[in-house]
């Protein structure tokens, strides 16, 4: 009887692959997933817990959300875990990563893999090499992370307060020179920090190619001089005379809402959109892009190699990736998160959805948000992180 | 007298098995990380090299520098501001006003307290009106580069914390009499207590003082939302550093915390030497027989910044409170523009971490009680007073900085094969909560009037019926009030808890800490609310069953004014 079962259920399925994922299916279903993400953020916890229950109906994999303040907290876990001899049976099945974390796991052999291929709807992902999907600051993927929300960096101003923001980089410290105290950044020590500071070595270095490799000390030297006079003459009139930063992007927020501060950053275009929405900016708060563009990235689920769920793991990352699921994280209402799938490749009532979404003022399309400026190599953000706290952390 | 012994070697050992080995080979295995050996990362040959990349990390010396500021200046406060609310006060506060205070966990007080004093908090947006301010001044009123705000935060605990152990020390000696007889002889009221009351209380308040210094030398949340942070204090750089994608700080990282160690000892060493030089001007003092009148105003005015600071934190609770119910609140609305209760309908974020909370604090007190009683009762039973070892023994976990032992205790224990999870989440609470415990229960225990024990000793009653039929019920209020401190304390634990529970253990504080990374002050409002609201039933409870149970014996209350 289970036989014959077995050989109908295999006769439906049309390639091999797709038997690869009914296995994996069938191996999931029952698993626990303890998915290790940024716990700071209400409605991204809200949209994870929305995930587990449609995993937990659709395919019997509860997710557990492990909420952590840094990424890192997860990695230290898995290089324990490693450290102790633990190579099977680990503690984290999913890590929300990107950037550093996961060129740290990478070079380690920390990560399960390569998996997105395998699964059923990266058909909807543009894979192609060099594409965003299969880059993390210029580090190929290679299948060990797949991605699940996209991020663009951009600014955010209260158009209240300032109807008119400064549109380069260049321009900002005059414009800090005219409103004192009325931005700031996050500290350079956290992700969004850098960023801020890479994004003005992109428009700023004489040899924006050069920052596709790794920097070495002649390359740092002559790329990052106009940047650091950039920033000695903006930082006397940021807020608290830089001396102190916000400890996040989030905070930052927090100050633009108690009108401490006027312009703020962010990697979620639709970030202000869904805050306005939540009570947490004024309603005046905008979205603006550098004229010259800003860096994009896309933020990614990877799977330890220890991982004691692999294949809960995977139906996970599998279902992030359903158009379905894209199309809910888009909408405004329920997080307003950029979708990472090709639109090209989609199917018209998968755009349909898409195209359905509701619209809010503060909310950008897509076309508004300019060029997408590559990132640098991640040792451009490492070294500038360094440089900045040697110059700056007395 | 075999049955004593058995008894106190079977403390002993618990004691010793589950609470000092264990922070040891944590402290070791961190020990030899700060040496260049940490095997997990590859890490094998000893050496400095650790220690000069600690001293090369950027804004090292002003980390340093303000860890100790901000430690001792907060310690020194804390105890004149309770001292001097003591001596106002005395007859008129009970230890259950103190149990918000005590109960609401730094963090969220802090949170608080930042709103509050922030230059967009309630108080300028109060005076906004009044000083014609359109957008919030440009000042850093937290965060400040001298720590200003991070000693008035770790005050707002302290203070309470202080006070508590100054009435529970005080109801051990007869201190009406000796007021009214310094008062007979024409001594101010303030200074009777600077110079008859509090020496006797000083060694009941030795502890208690050290492990406050210890936790402002060393504390990392309040540090984080209301100290410094280009650079921040040690500990909060020393936990960065844990936290860094780059495992190669690992172990300038384990250097920091050891010195973070070494620091905590010498300042205890230092307050050591303070005492000793106390004690000898204050008997000059003394000899002198000044009457004191011109130091009263100075005792007022300290009674009154303790009244300020008692206010401010209440502020905080409410300020907290009030965020739990807002929807918008921009700049400069003294309210919120929307109020909603959909962050407190919505209880699948608050109810299984409260429910863990409440699970893990329970178990964890009631394991450090039983422990504690068992090793009071040996003591009693063996005829010995406390050796000095055995003290630092107890103290052990309150004077090493969490972060010098976790790290190394995670990887101890997974080398073990020992999961987190629940129960190794309940083991490292019983770490902290247990010398809380002793130290609220220690006193009230060694200043029972023996003489009862004697009576029932020749009526015929055993050890066990001393202890069950005379004992507990005379301390049943040091008891529960010892068990409230715990709990508050249990409620409050960060770090074990994320470390032991391999951060699946979510509590209020795990999740109220991981929001403060947020934007979102009103879901952390109804994590916070919860936060305090569970401990000030437990102190609560403390204050209302012996009332209950001895309503009729006025002897039994513990001497302290209820």
């Amino acid at each position: 009887m289970r036989a014959s079962l077995l050989a109908l259920a295999l006769a439906t399925l049309a390639t091999p692959a797709a038997a690869d994922w009914q296995a994996t299916l069938d191996a999931a279903r029952g698993q626990t997933v303890y998915w290790n993400a940024w716990g700071g953020d209400a409605r991204t916890n809200a949209f994870i817990a929305w995930v587990g229950q449609e995993t937990e109906r659709r395919h019997g994999v509860r997710v557990e959300h492990v909420k952590l303040t840094d990424t890192a907290e997860a990695v230290n876990r898995v290089i324990a875990e490693k450290a102790a001899g633990r190579t099977s049976g680990g503690t984290v099945d999913l890590i929300w990563i990107n950037g550093p974390n996961f060129l740290t796991m990478k070079q380690a052999g920390l990560l399960h893999g390569p998996f997105v291929a395998d699964l059923p709807n990266a058909q909807y992902l543009d894979l192609s090499a060099g594409s965003a999907a299969t880059t993390d600051f210029t580090v190929p993927t290679d299948g060990l992370e797949s991605p699940w929300r996209l991020a663009k960096f951009v600014f955010v101003h209260d158009s209240a307060r300032v109807p008119e923001p400064p549109l380069q980089l260049a321009a900002f410290p005059d414009w800090a020179a005219a409103n004192p105290g009325r931005m700031t950044h996050p500290a350079v020590s956290n992700f969004m920090g850098a960023t801020f500071l890479k994004q003005a070595l992109v428009e700023l270095s004489p040899d924006p190619a050069a920052l596709q490799s790794a920097p070495t000390d002649a390359t740092f030297a002559s790329q990052t001089a106009a940047l650091w006079d950039w920033y000695d003459r903006l930082r006397p009139n940021l807020w608290r005379q830089g001396t102190t930063f916000p400890e996040n992007e989030s905070i930052q927020f927090q100050l633009m809402n108690d009108g401490e501060v006027d312009i703020a950053m962010a990697f979620d275009p639709a970030a202000p959109a869904a805050l306005i929405e939540q009570g947490l900016l004024p309603d005046s708060a905008r979205v603006f892009v550098p004229e010259a563009g800003s860096i994009g990235n896309i933020s990614f689920v990877a799977i330890p190699f220890n991982a004691a769920h692999r294949e809960g793991a995977e139906v996970v990352a599998n279902f992030l990736l359903d158009p379905e699921t894209q199309a809910r994280q888009q909408d405004i209402t329920v997080l307003g998160s950029f979708s990472v799938l090709d639109p090209a490749r989609l199917p018209e009532t998968a755009q349909a959805a898409f195209a359905a979404l509701p619209a809010a003022p503060a909310l950008p399309r897509l076309e508004d948000l300019g060029r997408t400026l590559p990132e640098p190599h991640p040792g451009w953000m490492t070294r500038i992180a360094e440089e900045w706290a040697r110059r700056y952390v007395k | 007298m075999t049955g004593g012994r058995a008894l106190r070697g079977g403390v002993l050992l618990a004691v010793g098995a589950c609470l000092v080995v264990p922070i040891l080979a944590g402290l070791v295995t961190t020990g030899r990380a700060a040496f260049g050996v940490l095997p997990a990362i590859g890490a094998v040959d000893a050496g400095l090299d650790p220690w000069r990349a600690l001293i090369a990390q950027p804004g090292f010396a002003s980390s340093l520098r303000l860890t100790l500021v901000t430690g001792f200046a907060a310690t020194a406060l804390s105890v004149l501001l309770a001292a001097a609310a003591v001596a106002v006060l005395h007859r008129r506060v009970r230890a259950e006003w103190l149990a918000p205070f005590l109960a609401v966990p730094h963090a969220a007080l802090a949170i608080g307290l930042a709103f509050l004093l922030a230059p967009s908090g309630w108080i300028a947006r109060g005076l906004a009106p009044l000083l014609g301010w359109s957008v919030p001044p440009d000042v850093a009123t937290v965060n400040d580069p001298s720590g200003v705000a991070l000693i008035l935060g770790l005050m707002a605990k302290e203070v309470p914390f202080l006070i508590l152990m100054l009435l529970a020390a005080l109801s051990q000696i007869p201190a009406r009499t000796h007021i009214a007889a310094a008062r007979a002889l024409g001594y101010g009221p303030g200074v009777v207590w600077v110079s008859v009351i509090l020496p006797q209380l000083w060694p009941l308040l030795r502890l208690p003082v050290r492990v406050v210094l210890a936790f402002s030398l060393s504390v990392v949340d309040v540090a984080l939302i209301l100290g410094p942070l280009n650079p921040p204090t040690l500990a909060v750089a020393v936990t960065r550093w844990f936290a860094a994608p780059d495992a190669a700080l690992l172990l300038p990282a384990s250097a920091g915390a050891i010195l973070q160690a070494a620091v905590v000892a010498g300042g205890i060493a230092i307050l050591w030497g303070i005492e000793q030089a106390a004690a000898a001007a204050g008997r000059l003092w003394l000899r002198r027989g000044g009457r004191g009148r011109t130091g009263e105003p100075m005792v007022a005015l300290l009674a009154a910044m303790a009244a300020v600071l008692a206010a401010l934190s209440v502020a905080a609770l409410i300020v907290l409170a009030v965020w739990s119910l807002a929807f918008r609140w921009p700049w400069p609305a003294m309210l919120p523009q929307g109020w909603t209760l959909r962050f407190w309908m919505t209880p699948g974020d608050w109810w299984s971490a409260a429910g863990q909370t409440l699970a893990i604090g329970g178990t964890a007190t009631i394991a450090a009680l039983i422990l504690a009683i068992a090793w009071l009762e040996g003591e009693d039973r063996g005829g010995h007073p406390r050796a000095r070892w055995g003290e630092a023994l107890i103290y052990l976990p309150l004077m090493l900085p969490q972060v010098a032992f976790l790290f190394g205790l995670n990887v101890e224990l997974l080398r073990l094969g020992i999961s987190p999870g629940f129960w190794a989440v309940v083991w490292g609470h019983v770490l902290f909560v247990f010398p809380y415990v002793m130290i609220a229960l220690s006193d009230p225990w060694r200043r029972l009037d023996p003489g009862h024990l004697r009576s029932a000793a020749a009526l015929g009653a055993g050890p066990m019926r001393r202890l069950v039929a005379i004992k507990l019920p005379l301390l049943l209020r040091p008891i529960l009030i010892a068990a409230a401190v715990g709990f508050s304390v249990s409620v409050a634990l960060y770090l074990p808890t994320l470390f032991l529970g391999g951060g699946r253990i979510a509590t209020l504080t795990t999740e109220a800490v991981t929001l403060s990374s947020g934007a979102d002050r009103r879901v952390l409002g109804v994590l916070a609310t919860l936060q305090a609201v569970l401990p000030v039933l437990a102190f609560a409870t403390a204050g209302l069953v012996p009332r209950l149970l001895h309503r009729n014996r006025l002897g039994m209350t513990g001497g302290i004014v209820a």
